[in-house]
């Protein structure tokens, strides 16, 4: 028994200080944000001699901090109000209404998430382009259409675990299908619903590819996009660089540290979709 | 029983429910992806009237030594990634699973790099390539480490840490989940019969998990060819173009080039790789099912 207790401290100090280890380069960001210039170069690893809070307050107004923020959070929420509306809405006609239409348009969504971004990109963003629509509101529309397939495939999932005779219940009791659906089944929905938002606020809040190509003008810019500028402007000015590495990273780290079990939860059911 | 059948059938209802996302999906996915077909068989570059050319933009991708550069460095970067992000996330996910303290920091700790987006991971290590290695490689005499990310070597390797950092622990999450639902009175009763660890891990643990290895193994794969904000961000290709993946290949040839529709032929070829993998995934998925 002594032998399997050493064995299992000696573990545990290998784990934490790989843990160490592996969140390293997060410390490095945050140590070099708070030194200046020259500093920087002379002790990379070692602690600030004094905060540089100035790094900060510069990176916050090159970010464009405010607008950027408020653009990044107003996507990010309306996609997902859209994409947990009108995907939850699909799954329930789906997976209720029990004939080959239903099936078919179910392997129809579901088949759509093997097509990679790179392959519609493209003529997607030319097409938008032409009817005017490379701005938010494009933006929010075409988050709908990548993001409406897991959404569907999930609901549909957790919509076989909810009896039909609930359903029932209330039509006879004289709901529409609208008010049905809304008051007695999406709430039993829940986790599956906060399965999504974890999901697509990862997606939707890191994505650069398709904002640089849809919404890279004046007053549209998400904070991906500022970032992405603002590290050509400053290749040899780390700690600005760092400071404003720090600001992008902060709210998503803060959100994990809320939300920690959901997002588990979350990876678990996307990525055994397929 | 007649609403009952009426509802089983579906009225105007079920098409109301269907509508927005069906029509989102076609807008935004599907016609984009029946055109882009179409495109890559045109002189189409979104600006001047376009002709019908046939299959030319695809003979002409088999000169086009850029492109191929790129296609074997992908399928390159892929090949270890696969192998070492499995081992990774395996390797982590049976040290977390183990009863011993401070487990909940570890796995905090290896998924977190997962949270943040490509972009600015790509940045960070850029930062700790360039600037912390060459202090470190100052301090300790090794030029070697002066020189990451200024050579093709370098790039290559400096793409899979970055990459291999960030997904591990999406991959250990994946393998936890099925790790902990290796029923425990199996373990037992092996500890019982006086089985080692790594008994314990070959004949009981291994064959349960089985599953995650198909999961994870195509995940990763498939993932392996979307790369894209990490490699835009550490390399941007550089030197000379030799560390461009296939996604940032496409995007120069569409949008630096204003080839769109040679860039176009380009993601067709990128679209039939994944969904050869994810028919292959299918398949191996369904065989296991079968078997069993």
């Amino acid at each position: 028994m002594r032998r399997s207790r050493i064995k299992k401290y000696t573990l545990a100090v290998f784990g934490i200080i790989l843990a160490i280890f592996w969140i390293s380069p997060f410390y490095l960001v945050l140590d070099n944000s708070f030194k200046t210039k020259k500093e920087l170069f002379t002790s990379t690893i070692g602690l600030p001699k004094k905060i540089q809070l100035g790094n900060y307050r510069q990176a916050a107004v090159d970010l464009g901090l405010g607008e950027s923020f408020v653009n990044t959070i107003l996507i990010t929420a309306l996609s997902i109000l859209i994409i947990i509306i009108f995907s939850s809405m699909s799954a329930y006609a789906l997976q209720r209404v029990k004939r080959k239409t239903s099936t078919f348009l179910f392997i129809f969504f579901t088949a759509a998430m093997l097509i990679p971004f790179q392959a519609v990109m493209i003529p997607l963003v030319a097409e938008f382009g032409k009817v005017k629509m490379l701005n938010i509101p494009g933006l929010i529309f075409m988050y709908l259409g990548f993001g409406c397939s897991l959404g569907i495939f999930l609901y549909h999932g957790a919509l076989k675990g909810i009896p039909q005779s609930l359903d029932d219940a209330a039509r006879i009791d004289g709901c529409g299908r609208f008010r049905t659906f809304w008051l007695i089944v999406f709430p039993m929905l829940k986790p599956t619903t906060v399965t999504i938002i974890v999901l697509d606020i990862m997606w939707i809040w890191n994505d650069y590819l398709l904002p640089s190509l849809v919404v890279n003008k004046q007053g549209m810019r998400t904070l991906q996009l500022m970032i992405f500028y603002f590290f050509g402007q400053y290749t040899r000015q780390w700690h600005l660089a760092l400071a404003g590495l720090t600001i992008a990273i902060l709210p998503v780290l803060i959100f994990y540290f809320l939300v920690q079990k959901q997002i588990v939860k979350g990876i678990i059911s996307g990525a055994v979709k397929q | 029983m007649n609403i009952r059948k009426r509802s089983l059938n579906g009225g105007a209802w079920y098409w109301t429910f269907l509508t927005p996302s069906f029509v989102a999906l076609m807008i935004v996915v599907l016609i984009p992806f029946i055109i882009g077909i179409y495109y890559s068989l045109t002189t189409w570059d979104a600006v001047n009237p376009y002709s019908f050319i046939g299959f030319k933009n695809f003979t002409n991708l088999l000169h086009d030594k850029l492109f191929w550069n790129s296609l074997l460095f992908t399928a390159k970067f892929a090949l270890v990634f696969v192998f070492l992000i499995n081992l990774l996330g395996l390797g982590l996910a049976m040290l977390v699973t183990r009863a011993i303290p401070f487990k909940n920091f570890m796995r905090t700790s290896f998924y977190l790099p997962n949270l943040i987006g490509g972009l600015i991971l790509g940045f960070i290590w850029n930062f700790i390539f360039i600037d912390v290695f060459s202090t470190i490689g100052d301090a300790l005499g090794i030029s070697g480490l002066k020189v990451w990310l200024s050579t093709t070597n370098t790039g290559f390797w400096g793409m899979v840490i970055i990459t291999a950092w960030q997904m591990a622990g999406y991959v250990m999450v994946i393998y936890i989940a099925y790790i902990e639902s290796v029923p425990v009175d199996l373990i037992e009763a092996s500890q019982i019969d006086g089985a080692n660890s790594w008994q314990q891990f070959r004949k009981i643990t291994f064959p349960l998990i089985f599953p995650a290895f198909t999961i994870s193994l195509f995940i990763t794969l498939s993932n392996a060819f979307k790369i894209f904000d990490q490699n835009l961000s550490l390399t941007k290709g550089a030197p000379g173009n030799t560390t461009q993946m296939i996604t940032l290949n496409i995007y120069q040839t569409a949008y630096s080039e204003k080839q769109m529709a040679y860039g176009q032929a380009k993601a067709v070829v990128m679209f039939l790789i994944i969904a050869t993998i994810s028919i292959l995934q299918v398949y191996f998925s369904k065989k296991r099912e079968v078997e069993q």
